[in-house]
């Protein structure tokens, strides 16, 4: 028995060791890997120019409410994104603001939106799989039917993407589904659709990096032809090229995001963390895989609680009984 | 079985009355919530999508309910019987304050009637911490109130549903330990989530473990804290010898958290940060202080043997303890683009009225269900 018990506190004690461990995630859990035929968006800032169409574009196609800022009421001017806005166009904007994609003196746009990580913090955080990554596309969407409103997503998403409807008695989270009602039926995404530019083009990922690639190649001040809405929509505009930053936001952050930004002043000035390669999704479902996988360790705990417990609790009313006994014949 | 005894006596106190005052405040605020929304009594946003419903109720107000899941752990599992006069105390609090975290997660989160989906399989997430914490929870208020229950079956001679009872009554008591032990642990891992955006003195993969230690050490604090109030002013006579025993056992956990969490900040090259004389620098000495406060009283032993620094060395572990954990959940938590929170009125009537019930609803099943042993010398008994 004391072996037996022994025993069992060192099986504890190891799984407390664990808690506490540094659980090397690459083989707790493997990473998600980019599916085949994700499709995403590759916005360029030093082509946007500010025009905002693609807002309420997203609106249209998505029955989003105006949110109205300050006293007036007439138009759609949201701040930032909320429960009735699921893409903004921000701008940078430093000293006199003069120069496009400068940072002194100068301005550039970056539009927010989910960024549809190839390994979601928030699909991983849902208790209730109410997030979920596509198979093929890549889409992180969301089912109101299932969702409990617990916000951990929220808590999880690096990016604080979404978003709750605070103000509703029966509130839902809202965040960009890269119009998945739309690519379902072999389209794009309203504000790809809308950009005049070319800013915000809509294509397979794999399409989109190696659109990347040749973008950084390009020499500055020179003309070359840059696709507009999508990556093969057929359309082209001329433009000189500018001089990017060599890093496209969403390639490698996080492991990576399927709508990444390219360009030509630094990605912190837009507010957008530096981020490690490898996600906090890892770190956390690690430790908690390892611990509750198959869940052979809480079962094996279990039993050896059912078992001591069992021993104490006999012992104990044998005890109880013999007092018993004990003082009831003191009493005779 | 048991020598519990319900106390009896007058149940409508003042302290009762007051008590069912501030539940009024939370009915009214909790019908507001259901007809307009969180965001018409909270000051939650979306930057701090959690406030003290659930730093508070659920984080540190689960710790506090520990206090079953260490004396059950103490006397079933260690085989320490001398502390079981204590259990039963010790439950009827564990099991309010689990039920009535249970309570404030179902006025937090948003669409309370589609909870029935963690039960679904097909919509499990099983790499989901928060999947785990509410299973764990919501089975471990179910086991808590059936671990209970043997005072019911004692109040109203229950024999059938007695004799049920104690054929599972094992294996309640081993879920009894082995849930909060999971749960506890995870609201931890649960923070690690947040990524950068918790501060790095409380986002480290060891949060799990300090998780659990302290709600260890705050249970037992609990269980001296609660113990104390109840000893006089229900007249129980003096516990002090085993008050001074736990409180032994506590100071060890207590030293050996301390020195893990000293010993992460250090490896992690956090103690300049620490001590930088930053607010968050400042909120995690305070935490730590507290603690220290409450190991020193503890480290001598005539203190222990002192009701009045018991007491006091139980207040600073088990402020210390929620500081640790309101840190982790909301000081030290800043989601960028200038987000802030200071919880509104409303949300705080709702978790005064939970503090609330939680005491009223004590006070009423002490009186009615057999829960203390008194062990004052009755007097004369021909
Ligand atoms: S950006 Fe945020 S909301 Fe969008 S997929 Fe990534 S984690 Fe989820
Ligand atoms: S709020 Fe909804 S979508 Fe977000 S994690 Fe909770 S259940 Fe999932």
């Amino acid at each position: 028995m004391k072996i037996k018990r022994r025993d069992f506190l060192k099986g504890a004690a190891g799984s407390l060791a664990l808690l506490s461990l540094d659980v090397d995630s690459s083989q707790a859990r493997t990473v998600q890997a980019l599916p085949p035929d994700a499709v995403g968006i590759l916005y360029d800032s030093t082509l946007c120019v500010g025009c905002n169409a693609c807002m309420p574009a997203c609106k249209r196609a998505n029955n989003m409410q105006p949110d109205f800022t300050g006293d007036q009421e007439v138009w759609d001017n949201p701040q930032d994104l909320s429960s009735d806005t699921l893409n903004i166009i921000k701008k940078f904007s430093n000293g006199t603001g003069e120069e496009k994609d400068s940072e002194t003196d100068g301005y550039a746009f970056i539009k927010r939106q989910c960024l549809h990580c190839i390994d979601p913090s928030c699909v991983t955080a849902c208790p209730v799989s109410a997030l979920i990554k596509d198979e093929s596309t890549g889409i992180v969407s969301y089912n109101k039917d299932a969702c409990i409103g617990c916000r951990y997503c929220q808590v999880a998403c690096p990016y604080n993407i979404p978003k709750f409807e605070w103000d509703s008695p029966y509130p839902e989270i809202v965040k960009c589904q890269l119009c998945s009602h739309l690519v379902e039926k072999g389209g794009i995404s309203a504000c790809c659709s809308a950009c005049p530019t070319g800013a915000s083009l809509f294509g397979k990922v794999s399409d989109l990096i190696i659109e990347t690639r040749r973008r950084l190649q390009m020499k500055s001040g020179k003309v070359y032809d840059f696709p507009v809405s999508s990556l093969n929509s057929g359309k082209f505009h001329q433009y000189k090229a500018a001089k990017y930053v060599h890093h496209v936001y969403g390639r490698e952050e996080l492991g990576g995001t399927q709508v990444m930004y390219m360009s030509a002043i630094k990605y912190e000035k837009f507010g957008l963390p530096a981020f490690p390669k490898e996600s906090f999704v890892s770190m956390a479902s690690g430790i908690q895989y390892a611990i509750y996988k198959g869940m052979v360790y809480p079962l094996v705990v279990l039993a050896g609680l059912v078992f001591m417990v069992k021993k104490n609790k006999n012992t104990e009313e044998a005890e109880n009984d013999q007092k018993r006994t004990d003082s009831e014949g003191g009493v005779s | 079985m048991s020598k519990a005894k319900p106390l009896g006596g007058r149940i409508f106190t003042p302290t009762f009355m007051i008590c069912l005052m501030i539940t009024g405040f939370f009915i009214y605020f909790a019908a507001k919530r259901f007809i307009f929304g969180i965001g018409s009594i909270a000051n939650l946003n979306d930057g701090f999508p959690w406030g003290i419903w659930i730093a508070y109720d659920v984080v540190v107000g689960s710790a506090f309910a520990c206090g079953g899941y260490v004396m059950a752990l103490m006397v079933y599992v260690l085989n320490k019987g001398e502390f079981h006069p204590l259990v039963r105390p010790a439950l009827l609090a564990s099991m309010f304050g689990y039920t009535l975290a249970g309570v404030s997660v179902f006025l937090d989160i948003g669409r309370y009637l589609n909870a029935y989906n963690l039960y679904l399989p097909w919509q499990m997430n099983f790499h989901s911490v928060m999947f785990e914490v509410a299973m764990c929870i919501g089975t471990y208020i179910f086991v808590l109130w059936l671990e209970f229950s043997p005072a019911f079956v004692e109040k109203w001679q229950l024999k059938n549903f007695g004799k049920i009872l104690n054929r599972v009554v094992f294996a309640l008591i081993a879920l009894g330990v082995l849930l909060p032990t999971m749960h506890q642990s995870s609201l931890g891992t649960m923070m690690l989530m947040a990524g950068f955006k918790l501060d790095p003195l409380w986002h480290t993969s060891s949060l799990p473990l300090l998780f659990l230690l302290t709600a260890l050490f705050m249970g037992f604090a609990m269980v001296i804290f609660e113990g104390t109030i109840s000893s006089r002013v229900y007249d129980l006579g003096d516990e002090t010898s085993m008050f001074s025993k736990i409180s032994s056992i506590m100071t060890w956990i207590l030293g050996f958290y301390l020195v893990i969490r000293f010993q992460n900040i250090f490896m992690r090259g956090e103690m300049g940060h620490a001590f930088s004389g930053s607010f968050l620098g400042n909120m995690f000495l305070l935490e730590n202080l507290l603690l220290l406060i409450g190991l020193f009283i503890l480290s001598s032993a005539s203190n222990r043997s002192n009701p009045r620094a018991l007491f006091i060395a139980a207040v600073a572990i088990l402020l210390g303890g929620s500081l640790f954990r309101f840190n982790t959940y909301i000081i030290g938590f800043d989601p960028g683009t200038g987000w802030k929170y200071f919880p509104s009125v409303g949300e705080q009537v709702i978790t005064y009225g939970l503090i609330a019930m939680e005491i009223a609803a004590y006070t009423l099943f002490v009186k009615i269900f057999p829960v203390f042993e008194v062990h004052k010398p009755v007097e004369s008994n021909p």
